[in-house]
């Protein structure tokens, strides 16, 4: 179970935590402007990265904030925690982790 | 059975208390202290158990958490026998029975041995070639003599009476064994007043001090040093000691996981002790102690009884004052067994020792074996014996590999060391790196991931001395400290050893069974035919052979299988790399890990303010999500129809009650409230008046109803949401997640308000009669209180959110009161109600009357695929907005289609068949399979009102098919239906204003 | 490729099986193929072994960046059932299930398919509707699947509880009695042997680091850790990391990739006869031939390649399996692993041609991809020799995600209301 750190609260087990999948995805200002492909790519397309992945989180059992963290999908340790509206940390991951693996 | 194998003194058991138990029926005699291992040797028995796939007799190999072999159904009483439990870890205890597994008919004779027979068709991989003539047979005659062969211990069949329970922890320091390097930092870590837990998996703290009979610590003998740690340690009040605890799991971000075997070494456990313990343990730091463990050596026919590891031996004797045999002859490649040789002699037995290392590579070590017996430069050939080893073939070998001629050492004990590999599975669980040391042939924890450090043997540390200044300055360093301390030992730990796969040998090495993995019966040669059949990877080694995937996850035989692929491939084992260790550790009960999770406190059990009433008055209760239900109100000799068509009935006639308490409600407040509102929801919001109410489909992004509800406008700044009752939770989410990521500039608050208000449902003509004389301050008339209005106010001067709303088609209320408050107000109205024959009714009359009325459930009539439009709800959808929730998505070119699914009415032609819910329809029956289905039946009900059946339907461009008919499944066949509009009873809604309704459809 | 057959077999025993060959070859890779399959998994493998069967296609090659079969192909649960409510799923999983019935002798190789049935519990009404619901699906198509009474599902399965006092009684169930277990890594080796047999090279420790295209933004080759490979046509089969690759040619998914856990008891003697699922409390159960009960756990909620879960899901699992089989509380979990799935946004694979001319994807498949490994395979096989689908898996487009033409199980399986 993870150790997610909430940037009100602190670090809390992650059965308190809801994860929301891919952070920084805005939803469109004016949805009926995009073409359905650029609809679909909003709604669907994730970069699902191996390595460093910004993700939503909300303190569900907690203080009911979202918040956004950096992690690494590899080792799945948390690189950063910040509030909804701060930009992506400029955290670099360790090299051998970050590449693009592929088969 | 006598203690034929006990030494006269020695050992830590207490001889003060003696205890008996059963093996196979016969009486064991033990002492405190003793395993069951110990006692069955200290008793004479040899053979403990039968191997998986030949059935070749096996005895005791070990003396602890790695045993392969030794492997009893334990018995404490009913209910509590289970299989698979290792000799070794199991103490003995009065009163026990234990039986060996895998034969037919008894141990001594097992007729599954005729496999030993077959052993070279047997091999490796075997399966995968044969058994497929004829295919039929596979099912019905190979897999089932496959199974019934296969598996070890018999499946407990009888719910299990003891209870278990979780603990979560936190703590400065975690060490991770109680050997002398975990006592160590536990010392050290402890000293800086560092929180400690000190677990270890025996059930005494101690580890190998506990058979260290002849080393000195700084000047004191090991049991006296180990005897004082303990102490210092339990007078600590930071500092928490858990024997008989197995760290499992290393899990994310520092989160270890241990078993605590609270009550199976009790005779007579006090009942309200939980069997076991399962500790949840987030560390700061964790210090690895867990030790290291032998290898056996491989030769031919090495697994006979009586062939043990020779640290096992040295085990049974000093720490449990047991001879394993009266001759034992040690097979080395190593020091350390030449200590353990020293023991035995030193108990009085008979010892050889045989090395097979040439003379002049043997180094200090020889001094402490004088007297013995002493081949080097030897190998083993064989053993003799068939369910106890009565010898072992060894003969020299030159130094250009030619044997010479072979002996036969009569033991009825050997005791072998092929070197030690570091216990890493915690640490490569936590995702560490390993790296490999060649002296040892092992790998050792390298680089860390997690907030851990190794010490001792498992990190390749075997000097004494050393292992307690590494334990020292590891626990100091984890508590951030850098104390460091220095450990006289005398004498010196016998260290070294050479590495060896399978021992030399003159016979062809395609015949000869060497086992490496004792309970899967997995051979070098085995392992040989693997690779010769291409499986080169170390995983594809393992998965084709079966090596190291028995109970006891290989332990002492994977790094001998991956020193023979390095060998066969003449690659360096780290470029053929290890497998990957999980958890757990050893074998955990299902009862540990789920602890006290079952019936009610599997799931919460979510009761309703009007729950307890429901219940008195005989209400049958359904799941709902979480929630129980009232279901229906079954009267004297009434089945679930009858009882429906009563409370309907009563509902259309009279008035009915209802607990509708269940439905999610949100408050939606501040002065973008309805700006937000006009965002969440298709329809529009901004116009709507306080006091008023208006019914909501909620869509997700993608277009698709996830919930529904009325929403009522308290205030302007002020709303009242109800949602489903499975729905709240995620609808609140839902709208949380727009407000705080989305629309931060908004100022609303959303808050769950589910179990703030009780709602009580008063439907039916006379509901108005019946709710008038207990409202305080609400004008009821038709003309103050129409239709889908709220009004706030008192009943029974208790305040109230009064709707007047409908689910069922006729005129009622919904009255919003505090939960408290509930049961005051529903008996008031049931007794004001009895003149007009107010009948409770359930979730299921509630279906009925809404299914007549064409009203949807959400999840039922709608399945995440379905838009407002296919529901008939289109024009619901605001056409104005520029935005909301939902509404690119219903632009796609798929959502449009004429021919989506679309909600509508079925009547049965002959008026008479209720169809299934789940049903699906077709246009021709008459069509070859696979047929082209048209939709499914969503709601069916026998309706009082309408006289007949009544069904709603997401029928294919249905809306076009009104008045067609259409076929539908049913148990049997088919049944022919017409598509009807999706609303049976009142279709023009005039009865919610208390109007006598038009008839229906049918 | 040496025939296993009783003769051989008995032949090798009597020679200390010293004559047996390799099951496939360890190949160098070469510097150009007709197509390149990523991905040696039972799919990808699969989809070679039709690609030069039923193709004609055999100067191919799979890349494997591991070992063949490291990856979901090896860690599943191995369950097989083709009883799934829509048209275009039922018609995919059955086209599977017909191949696993015929599919050791296909391969000679002992997949040991045992249809022991998969029983599919309801513990609601609204359970009993979607089960209902795809039992009748299942007869219109052909395919079987049966309703049975809580004491039809007890006397299938005679360890199941069911009592009507436990926290979520059982209501009923579906059983699919064609529906069952096969040896995982059996298939991966046999499609391998059987694939290896007509020339296609299988290449171990081959990992793609780039897909090059050309002017016409079709693919022309890809670099690997084995160096760089010529061809005309890629068919991608990476299961968790496909997002990854498909990366390398610039193709972004709608496609997550998340843990999913399993363990295994100990093995015990026959006690457990088929194969059981609850959806409604999260247990997926069967007894595998050495004796172990194989328990399916459910995903954690973060996007992660790192094969490990927290022990809550597992927990979480075996609570349901307590609840159902409550004598069950004394077994012991022996061994426990996860895999990444890769999941699409309608829960249902994705198998097709892709926005780039010659690379081809078949992925999506989520926590059920194994049971569909030869029908997928077979698919996928057709669709890249074709450049056009076969009409199983025409419906399972990318492009299904912009026109709202989803295919979704998860959500017809729905929530309780």
């Amino acid at each position: 179970m993870l150790l997610v750190t909430c940037p009100y609260c602190g670090a809390r087990p992650e059965i308190e935590f809801h994860c929301g999948g891919e952070a920084h995805i805005a939803r469109p200002e004016t949805p009926s402007a995009l073409s359905d492909a650029d609809w679909a790519a909003y709604l669907f397309e994730r970069s699902n990265p191996k390595g460093v992945h910004a993700e939503r989180w909300r303190h569900l059992h907690g203080c009911g904030r979202w918040f956004n963290a950096l992690r690494n999908t590899v080792s799945d340790t948390f690189l950063a925690s910040y509030r909804m509206g701060e930009p992506r940390p400029d955290v670099s991951a360790p090299s051998d982790t970050s590449k693009a693996g592929a088969r | 059975m006598p203690q034929s194998h006990r030494l006269p003194r020695g050992g830590r058991i207490d001889r003060a208390r003696p205890l008996h138990f059963t093996f196979n029926g016969a009486a064991v005699e033990a002492y405190a202290g003793d395993t069951v291992a110990s006692a069955l040797l200290a008793n004479g028995v040899k053979l403990a158990g039968r191997s998986f796939k030949y059935h070749r007799p096996r005895g005791i190999l070990t003396h602890g958490a790695d045993e392969p072999n030794a492997l009893l159904s334990v018995d404490r009483g009913p209910g509590r026998v289970d299989p698979n439990n290792r000799a070794t870890m199991v103490e003995a205890t009065a009163g026990l029975k234990v039986a060996s597994q895998n034969h037919w008919p008894s141990l001594e004779h097992d007729v599954g041995a005729v496999n030993d027979w077959l052993s070279p068709v047997f091999v490796a991989g075997f399966y995968y070639k044969t058994f497929m003539w004829p295919r039929a047979f596979w099912d019905k005659f190979y897999e089932p003599a496959i199974r019934a062969a296969a598996g070890l211990g018999v499946a407990p069949d009888a719910a299990d009476p003891d209870r278990y329970v979780h603990r979560h922890a936190h703590c400065d320091v975690l060490v991770v064994g109680a050997g002398p390097a975990g006592l160590a930092a536990a010392r050290a870590a402890a000293q800086t007043g560092a929180r400690v837990i000190l677990a270890d998996e025996q059930a005494e703290l101690g580890g190998s001090l506990l058979h260290e009979t002849t080393a000195h610590i700084d000047g004191k003998p090991a049991a006296e040093w180990l005897a004082e740690s303990r102490a210092d340690l339990a007078a600590l009040a930071n500092v928490t000691l858990l024997p008989r605890t197995t760290a499992f799991g290393y899990y994310n971000h520092n989160h270890i996981v241990l078993t605590e075997r609270v009550t199976d070494h009790l005779a007579d456990p006090a009942p309200d002790l939980p069997r076991e313990r399962l500790w949840q343990v987030r560390a700061k730091e964790v210090v690895i102690a867990t030790g290291a463990h032998e290898r056996p050596l491989a030769f031919a026919d090495n697994d006979r009884p009586g062939i043990m590891l020779a640290e096992s031996v040295r085990v049974y004797v000093n720490r449990y004052g047991v001879a394993p045999g009266r001759r034992i002859v040690f097979v080395t490649s190593g020091a350390s067994a030449y200590r353990a040789a020293a023991d035995a002699k030193a108990a009085g037995l008979d010892v050889t020792l045989v090395d097979v290392r040439p003379d002049s590579a043997i180094g200090a070590e020889r001094a402490l074996i004088a007297g013995v017996r002493h081949l080097t430069g030897h190998t083993v050939l064989g053993s003799t014996g068939r369910k106890s080893v009565t010898g072992l073939i060894v003969a020299p070998v030159t130094a250009d590999g030619i044997i010479g001629a072979r002996t036969t050492l009569p033991c009825d004990c050997a005791g072998l060391s092929g070197g030690w590999t570091p216990s890493v599975h915690l640490f490569s669980q936590s995702r560490g790196k390993l790296s490999f040391r060649t002296d040892l042939d092992a790998f050792v924890p390298g680089s860390s991931v997690q907030k851990e450090r190794s010490v001792g043997a498992c990190a390749g540390t075997f000097d004494l001395a050393a292992i307690l200044a590494e334990g020292w300055a590891g626990g100091a360093a984890a508590a951030r400290s850098e104390a460091a301390r220095d450990f006289a030992v005398t004498p010196a730990t016998p260290v070294g050893f050479k590495p060896v796969r399978v021992l030399r040998s003159d016979a062809d090495p395609a015949k000869v069974r060497a086992f490496l993995d004792f309970q899967n019966d997995v051979t070098a040669k085995d392992i040989r035919l693997a690779i010769r059949e291409g499986f080169e990877s170390v995983e594809h080694v393992k998965r084709y052979t079966t090596t190291g995937m028995a109970t006891d996850q290989g332990k002492t035989s994977n790094m001998a299988a991956l020193g023979i692929l390095s060998e066969a491939l003449d690659r360096p084992v780290p470029q053929i790399g290890t497998t990957t260790f999980r958890p757990p550790y050893t074998p955990v009960t299902f009862g540990a890990i789920i602890g006290a999770s079952r019936d009610a406190l599997f799931d919460p059990i979510r009761q309703a303010p009007l729950h307890d009433w429901a219940a008195e008055h005989g209400a049958v209760f359904e799941n709902v999500a979480l929630w129980r239900r009232a279901w229906y109100f079954p009267q004297a000799g009434e089945d679930m129809h009858a009882a429906v068509r009563r409370e309907c009935k009563a509902v259309r006639e009279g008035v009915g009650i209802f607990d509708a308490s269940t439905l999610g409600k949100i408050e939606v407040t501040g002065p973008d409230a309805a700006e937000f509102l006009n965002r969440i929801y298709p329809n529009a919001w901004l116009k709507l008046e306080p006091g008023k109410c208006r019914y909501g489909l909620m869509l997700k992004e993608d277009g698709f109803v996830f919930d529904d509800g009325v929403v009522a406008r308290i205030a302007p700044d002020c709303f009242h949401v109800t949602t489903t009752t499975g729905g709240a939770p995620r609808v609140l989410a839902h709208m949380e997640d727009y407000l705080q990521t989305e629309w931060p500039d908004l100022k609303v608050f959303a808050t769950s308000t589910t179990e703030e208000w009780a709602v009580i449902a008063l439907q039916g003509p006379r509901a108005r009669d019946v709710l008038a004389p207990l409202v305080d301050d609400i004008d009821l008339s038709p003309e103050a209180f129409p239709h889908m209005a709220i009004r706030t106010g008192h009943i029974m001067g208790i305040p109230t959110r009064l709707f007047r709303v409908s689910f069922t088609g006729e005129m009622g209320f919904e009255i919003n009161v505090q939960a408290d408050h509930a049961r005051a107000v529903w008996e008031a109205l049931v007794a004001r109600g009895a003149p007009f024959g107010i009948t409770p009714y359930g979730t299921e009359t509630m279906h009925v009357l809404r299914a007549e009325r064409g009203f949807i459930i959400v999840g039922q009539d709608t399945d995440g695929t379905v838009t407002p439009d296919d529901l008939g709800l289109g024009g619901m959808v605001s056409k104005a907005k520029p935005d909301f929730v939902g509404k690119r998505s219903l632009a796609r070119p798929d959502m449009t289609l004429p021919d989506r699914k679309q909600l509508v009415g079925l009547l049965t032609e002959d008026g008479r068949t209720l169809l299934e819910e789940g049903a699906q329809i077709v246009a021709d029956t008459r069509q070859p399979v696979p047929m082209t289905m048209l939709g499914h039946v969503t709601s069916s009900y026998d309706s009082a009102a309408c006289g007949r059946p009544v069904a709603m339907a997401l029928v294919a461009g249905g809306r076009a098919r009104i008045n067609d008919t259409l076929h539908v499944t049913t148990p049997t066949g088919f049944t022919a239906a017409r598509v009807v509009p999706p609303a049976f009873f009142d279709p023009e809604g005039k009865r919610v204003n208390g109007i006598a309704g038009t008839n229906t459809h049918a | 490729m040496r025939r296993f057959s009783l003769t051989s077999l008995l032949s090798e025993a009597m020679n200390a099986h010293q004559g047996w060959p390799r099951q496939w070859r360890k190949p160098d890779p070469k510097p150009a193929y007709d197509a390149v399959i990523i991905g040696g998994g039972s799919h990808g493998l699969g989809a070679a072994y039709y690609l030069a069967k039923q193709h004609g296609l055999t100067n191919i090659a799979v890349l494997e960046k591991g070992w063949i079969g490291g990856g979901n192909s090896g860690r599943n649960t191995t369950i097989i059932r083709s009883n799934y409510l829509y048209d275009e799923s039922a018609a995919l999983y059955e086209h599977a299930v017909k191949l696993w019935e015929g599919l050791s002798e296909e391969l000679n190789y002992n997949v040991m398919f045992s249809q022991r049935g998969v029983l599919m519990l309801a513990h609601n009404v609204h359970d009993v509707q979607s089960f209902k619901r795809h039992v009748y699906a299942n007869r219109l198509n052909g395919i079987d699947n049966e309703w049975l009474t809580p004491e039809e599902a007890k006397a299938f399965c005679p360890p199941l509880n069911i009592s009507p006092d436990i926290r979520y009684p059982v209501m009923g169930a579906a059983l699919q009695r064609r529906g069952g277990t096969a040896r995982h890594d059996a298939v991966v080796w046999g499609y391998a042997r059987g694939a290896d047999a007509m020339g296609v090279d299988i290449i171990e420790n081959c990992e793609v680091t780039a897909i090059h295209r050309g002017p016409d933004g079709a693919v022309t080759g890809v670099d690997t850790t084995r160096g760089s490979i010529k061809t005309k046509k890629i068919g991608v089969s990476a299961s968790g990391h496909t997002s990854m690759v498909m990366g390398l040619a610039g193709v972004r998914m709608p496609l997550e990739s998340f843990p999913l856990q399993a363990l295994v008891s100990e093995p015990v003697k026959p006690c457990f006869p088929c194969v059981l699922m609850s959806n409604a409390v999260h247990a997926y159960i069967s007894q595998s031939d050495k004796g172990e009960l194989v328990i399916g756990a459910g995903t954690d909620q973060y996007v992660s390649y790192s094969q490990q879960g927290g022990l809550h899901i597992t927990t979480h699992t075996l609570d349901a399996i307590c609840e159902l089989f409550p004598q069950f509380t004394r077994m012991k979990m022996m061994r426990s692993w996860g895999g990444i799935v890769d999941v699409t946004p309608d829960r249902s694979p994705i198998i097709g041609k892709t926005p780039v001319k010659g690379l081809y994807v078949n992925c999506g498949w989520g926590t059920g991809g194994f049971k569909a490994s030869p029908g997928s395979a077979n698919v996928f096989a057709h669709t890249i020799a074709r450049d056009e689908p076969h009409p199983i898996n025409a419906p399972f487009t990318l492009d299904r995600f912009r026109t709202g033409r989803l295919i979704d199980e998860a959500a017809a399986a729905a929530v309780a209301h």
